[in-house]
């Protein structure tokens, strides 16, 4: 499924757009961290949860569980949120 | 212990050895390439220009591989590293991080804070300090990190730690991660809430090193808790092991091992410029030889120079006299602050004394390790904020 990248994050995809795939935001972004290792660890701590100041959008709606569950057709945006000077 | 082996002779000759001073900032890092005269200096950055860089360090082992510790402003903590002095970086594949909790409440590494090249015996072997405080090992040059469960987990560790509002602003730190260069089983580790701990078994068990030291007076802390305690930098003299200094929240203090000890020293400093500040720097050759950045502790804690007056205190009789180099300094209304970090000294023959400014200028003093004949010049200005300085000799 179509994946929006922010720009902190294109060091890594090198492109404002990817594609990846997971029955869940888990799921997903475990293939993204596989395509673009490290990725993941930037976006989401060790206790799993999504960092202070990235957020992620399925579909326009922003999601807090890595546990949702996800569809081919659904459209991802991972967004950095404000995080100061 | 055993007296210290001399170090292996120098391949590359005196007069072209070079320095590169290693400077991270708050928003990237820099390298400055010395001549062989400390004379010019020729910027190789930025790197990871908007990150936040804690530390860099380039490995004495090998003269080559370089590591950072990194995060932005809205990216988690990595680390990052290069074989070929910053010409290509790339990212560990496990940066330091705490162990997952089950059920999702364990710690989270902020951002590592200090890096320390293991021994010349284990030369894939680095340490980490992090904030919030935790310690770190890799065994594969940095590629890869393991957290120590014997301090990370352990609670009364966690204890003494405090919370994240029991730190400095930018979070507690643990800090000065120093392996005995004799015994690569023997660390000292300092922790910005949380005192000074040795190990002697690799980091299995560790036991407090705190005799000596002061705390806060006038709130009834017991000097005996670590919870108390507020170590700013600790150094091993590397041509006497048994020697460390350190610059406390509360003076600066020196221990022979294997006294358990802490001396303070800074008892000698002028009254009107105390002994408090953040770095410590030891010459690396004369363990007599030891230079600190005051900072005006009074009050609010300003942390900035004393009255305006920014200057190095060098000692060369470990600590019973203290000397005030400031000459090429500005004079005053110069309101510096020197981070733990932000303060090296090179390997030249002539020692040369590196500080950074959190106004973001470099500075070079000359013959630092002499008693006459001292003299500061600015090589770098407009920089972001400086976290730290480390020097390298290729």
């Amino acid at each position: 499924m179509k994946v929006l990248i922010p720009s902190a994050l294109r060091s890594y995809t090198e492109r404002s757009q990817t594609d990846a795939q997971g029955a869940t935001l888990a799921a997903l972004l475990l293939d993204l961290d596989r395509q673009y290792a490290g990725i993941r660890f930037r976006m989401i701590d060790e206790q799993d949860h999504i960092r202070r100041h990235i957020r992620i959008f399925v579909n326009g709606t922003q999601v807090t569980d890595l546990a949702q569950p996800l569809a081919e057709s659904d459209e991802i945006i991972i967004v950095q949120a404000l995080s100061g000077g | 212990m055993a007296t210290p082996k001399k170090p292996a002779a120098r391949k590359t000759p005196a007069a072209k050895r070079r320095t590169i001073v290693l400077v991270a900032t708050r928003k990237g890092a820099w390298l400055f390439h010395g001549d062989a005269a400390r004379r010019t200096w020729k910027a190789d950055g930025p790197h990871f220009l908007g990150h936040v860089i804690s530390h860099m360090v380039l490995d004495p082992r090998d003269g080559k591989t370089l590591l950072a510790a990194a995060k932005t402003g809205h990216l988690g903590p990595t680390v990052f590293r290069s074989t070929d002095r910053g010409r290509h970086w790339k990212e560990a594949a496990q940066p330091p991080a705490f162990a997952k909790a089950a059920d999702g409440s364990g710690r989270t590494v902020d951002h590592t804070f200090w890096l320390t090249p293991g021994p010349a015996s284990e030369p894939e072997v680095w340490y980490a300090g992090s904030s919030p405080q935790g310690l770190f090992r890799s065994t594969d040059g940095g590629v890869n990190w393991a957290p120590f469960s014997s301090i990370n987990e352990d609670p009364q560790f966690r204890e003494w730690m405090g919370t994240a509002q029991d730190g400095t602003p930018d979070g507690p730190k643990l800090h000065s991660v120093i392996i005995d260069p004799r015994d690569a089983r023997h660390l000292y580790i300092g922790m910005s809430g949380g005192g000074v701990h040795e190990s002697t078994d690799a980091g299995r068990t560790w036991k407090t090193l705190l005799k000596g030291l002061d705390v806060v007076e006038g709130f009834g802390f017991d000097p005996a808790q670590p919870t108390f305690h507020d170590p700013h930098c600790i150094r091993i003299c590397p041509s006497n092991p048994d020697r460390l200094y350190q610059q406390n929240h509360c003076g600066i203090y020196r221990i022979d091992r294997p006294s358990d000890t802490w001396v303070r020293i800074g008892k000698a400093m002028p009254k009107k410029v105390g002994d408090i500040g953040f770095p410590m720097v030891v010459h690396p050759r004369d363990d007599n030889t030891a230079w600190v950045f005051p900072m005006d502790g009074s009050g609010v804690w300003p942390r900035t120079s004393p009255d305006g007056k920014p200057a190095v205190y060098g000692t060369h009789n470990g600590g019973k006299t203290w000397q005030r180099m400031d000459a090429g300094m500005p004079k005053n209304q110069a309101w510096w602050t020197v981070k733990r970090q932000a303060m090296a000294a090179d390997q030249a023959d002539s020692v040369g004394l590196y500080f950074g400014t959190t106004s973001g200028e470099l500075w070079l003093g000359r013959n630092m390790d002499q008693k006459a004949g001292q003299r500061w010049t600015c090589i770098a200005r407009n920089l972001p904020e400086i976290y730290a300085v480390e020097t390298a000799t290729i």
